[in-house]
């Protein structure tokens, strides 16, 4: 059997293919939203002074760090829904399922992100707008995080794009992505290179999208006036250089 | 503020004014380490208090505490005559909560060593910030407000410039301009000009003697002799966690009391 440029153009424009890419990256947007939102309580959590949220936190990370996606996946679309019959109902999909479970699993991995981009903020900017009078929210929201999310994106980036990649494993709970689509081809016609180059072709696309619009975003966290980086002297003064300008002054 | 009182010329030279910020029996430790031994300071409206000290005696501390941006051990804060800060309750000190403490922040305004400019924000809404998210103003009011506040200091042509794309100097007549817009009773300064590169030191003390000269209440810890001597009404010498002599700016420095200041002096001279 050679290549058949064909069958690949074929499949390659099938929208079964299209469906599957679309279902791959709403799977990982709506687990990293999830992530993103339970992992920033988690972070906040784990660097709290009061015990009795730092343990819960610690126990969950520690829970989710340590298991496989494909377990949660299972347990997600399996074993809950035995366990807990409202989620027998018909809302319950394996979209739902794969986004929560996925989402549950990364949150573990974001809440680290978001704890070392939070405490990577200069603590003189919490405390300068504590001292304008800031409430402790207006003081997360305007100054702690928009300095937050500029550390944190890159390393979110990445992990959106493992998402992209994790959400292949839904397929064991019936989700038609990506690549359960070429998957299914492949089983009715054994043309195993030409479907899994459109898969290859379809994953980079995603990738190359992801990375454009990841570039875009860190653009706008550049905070110089033309969007574009210019060389400026950075004023980082030694504690050598202050002593010896303060020993400068004379009565 | 000047009752109607004073302005009435009651009182007949007895001092009886409120002081604008008094802090009485200032206790401080960081774990076993007493940073602050019981400080006594007083500023009346108007004046301009310059404080000096060797490195690490618990200047910033005694700033930060009158800011409260952090909670004394012992003693208290009066701001105008009103306790801020905390209460005493059974001999015991109990602190404002944090939502309580922001809205006493608005009457004292705060200016770093390092700037601690917003670096996602621009000039312009460094200062705006302050105003829509504290005072509730509205954007476009809050803009004009800030623009003003910066041309006062001489940035009216950086508006639109991100702190990294600032001097040092700029960025702490921004930051200058940032706590000024809020109309607090106080400003404290942390030895405003130390971060920065010695030909830029000149434009902040500007701002600095300009704002003393409009009559703003001032505490300015600084190694700057030359702003103490010119722009100050006192000279405090301030030491291992107490204060430690007090006089005008002349007797502080040509005819010092104490030990301490005489020894403190020979150092800087
Ligand atoms: N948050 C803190 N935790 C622990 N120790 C602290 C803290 N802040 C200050 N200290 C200690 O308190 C002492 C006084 O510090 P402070 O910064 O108030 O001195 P300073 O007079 O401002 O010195 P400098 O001239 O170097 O700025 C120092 O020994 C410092 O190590
Ligand atoms: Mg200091």
């Amino acid at each position: 059997m050679v290549f058949d440029p064909q069958i690949f153009l074929e499949q390659l424009f099938n929208p079964a293919y299209l469906m599957g890419a679309f279902l791959s990256v709403s799977v990982a947007v709506l687990s990293l939203i999830i992530a993103t939102v339970i992992g920033f309580f988690l972070a906040i959590g784990r660097t709290s002074k009061k015990a009795y949220l730092r343990g819960p936190s610690h126990t969950y990370v520690w829970f989710f760090r340590a298991l496989p996606a494909l377990l949660v996946l299972l347990i997600m679309w399996n074993a809950l829904p035995q366990v807990i019959p409202a989620l027998q109902a018909d809302w319950y999909t394996p979209f739902i399922a794969a986004a929560v479970g996925l989402g549950l699993v990364e949150s573990a991995f974001m809440a680290e992100i978001i704890r070392s981009a939070l405490s990577s903020v200069d603590e003189g900017q919490e405390l300068a707008a504590r001292a304008l009078g800031m409430k402790p929210a207006s003081v997360m929201r305007k100054v702690v995080l928009p300095q937050a999310i500029r550390t944190a994106l890159p390393p979110t980036g990445n992990e959106f794009i493992g998402l992209i990649k994790y959400s292949s494993l839904a397929s064991v709970i019936s989700l038609k992505e990506l690549l359960t689509t070429a998957q299914i081809g492949v089983n009715i016609t054994f043309r195993y290179a030409e479907y899994y180059t459109v898969a290859i072709i379809y994953y980079l696309i995603i990738v190359t999208i992801i990375t454009l619009i990841q570039s875009r975003v860190e653009k706008k966290f550049l905070w110089t006036s033309r969007g574009v980086k210019k060389v400026v002297a950075p004023i980082t003064l030694s504690t050598e250089a202050i002593a010896t300008s303060s020993k400068e002054i004379s009565v | 503020m000047t009752t109607p009182h004073e302005a009435a010329g009651f009182g007949a030279g007895s001092t009886a004014t409120t002081p604008t910020l008094q802090v009485s029996d200032l206790h401080k430790s960081y774990g076993g380490n007493e940073v602050l031994k019981g400080v006594e300071f007083a500023i009346d409206k108007g004046q301009v208090k310059a404080v000096l000290g060797p490195s690490g005696s618990g200047k910033s501390t005694m700033l930060r505490l009158m800011a409260l941006l952090e909670p004394a051990d012992r003693g208290s804060i009066m701001l105008d005559g009103t306790r801020i800060g905390a209460a005493t309750q059974n001999g015991k000190i109990v602190h404002h909560s944090e939502r309580r403490l922001a809205v006493q922040r608005r009457d004292i305004g705060m200016v770093f060593q390092k700037f601690n400019l917003f670096p996602h924000l621009t000039a312009l809404q460094n200062v705006v910030v302050g105003l829509t998210d504290v005072q509730g103003m509205h954007k476009t009011q809050a803009r004009d407000v800030a623009f003003q506040m910066l041309t006062k200091v001489g940035l009216a042509d950086r508006d639109g410039h991100f702190p990294s794309e600032l001097s040092g100097g700029q960025q702490q007549r921004v930051a200058i301009a940032r706590a000024l817009v809020l109309n607090p009773q106080v400003m404290l300064f942390d030895e405003p000009t130390s971060a920065l590169d010695p030909e830029l030191v000149g434009e902040v003390l500007e701002v600095m003697e300009n704002l003393a000269a409009a009559g703003m209440t001032m505490i300015v810890v600084t190694h700057e002799v030359r702003f103490a001597r010119r722009a100050a009404d006192e000279v405090t010498l301030f030491d291992s966690g107490v204060i430690v002599e007090q006089a005008d700016p002349t007797s502080f420095f040509e005819n010092p009391q104490h030990e301490r200041t005489k020894r403190f002096l020979s150092h800087v001279h």
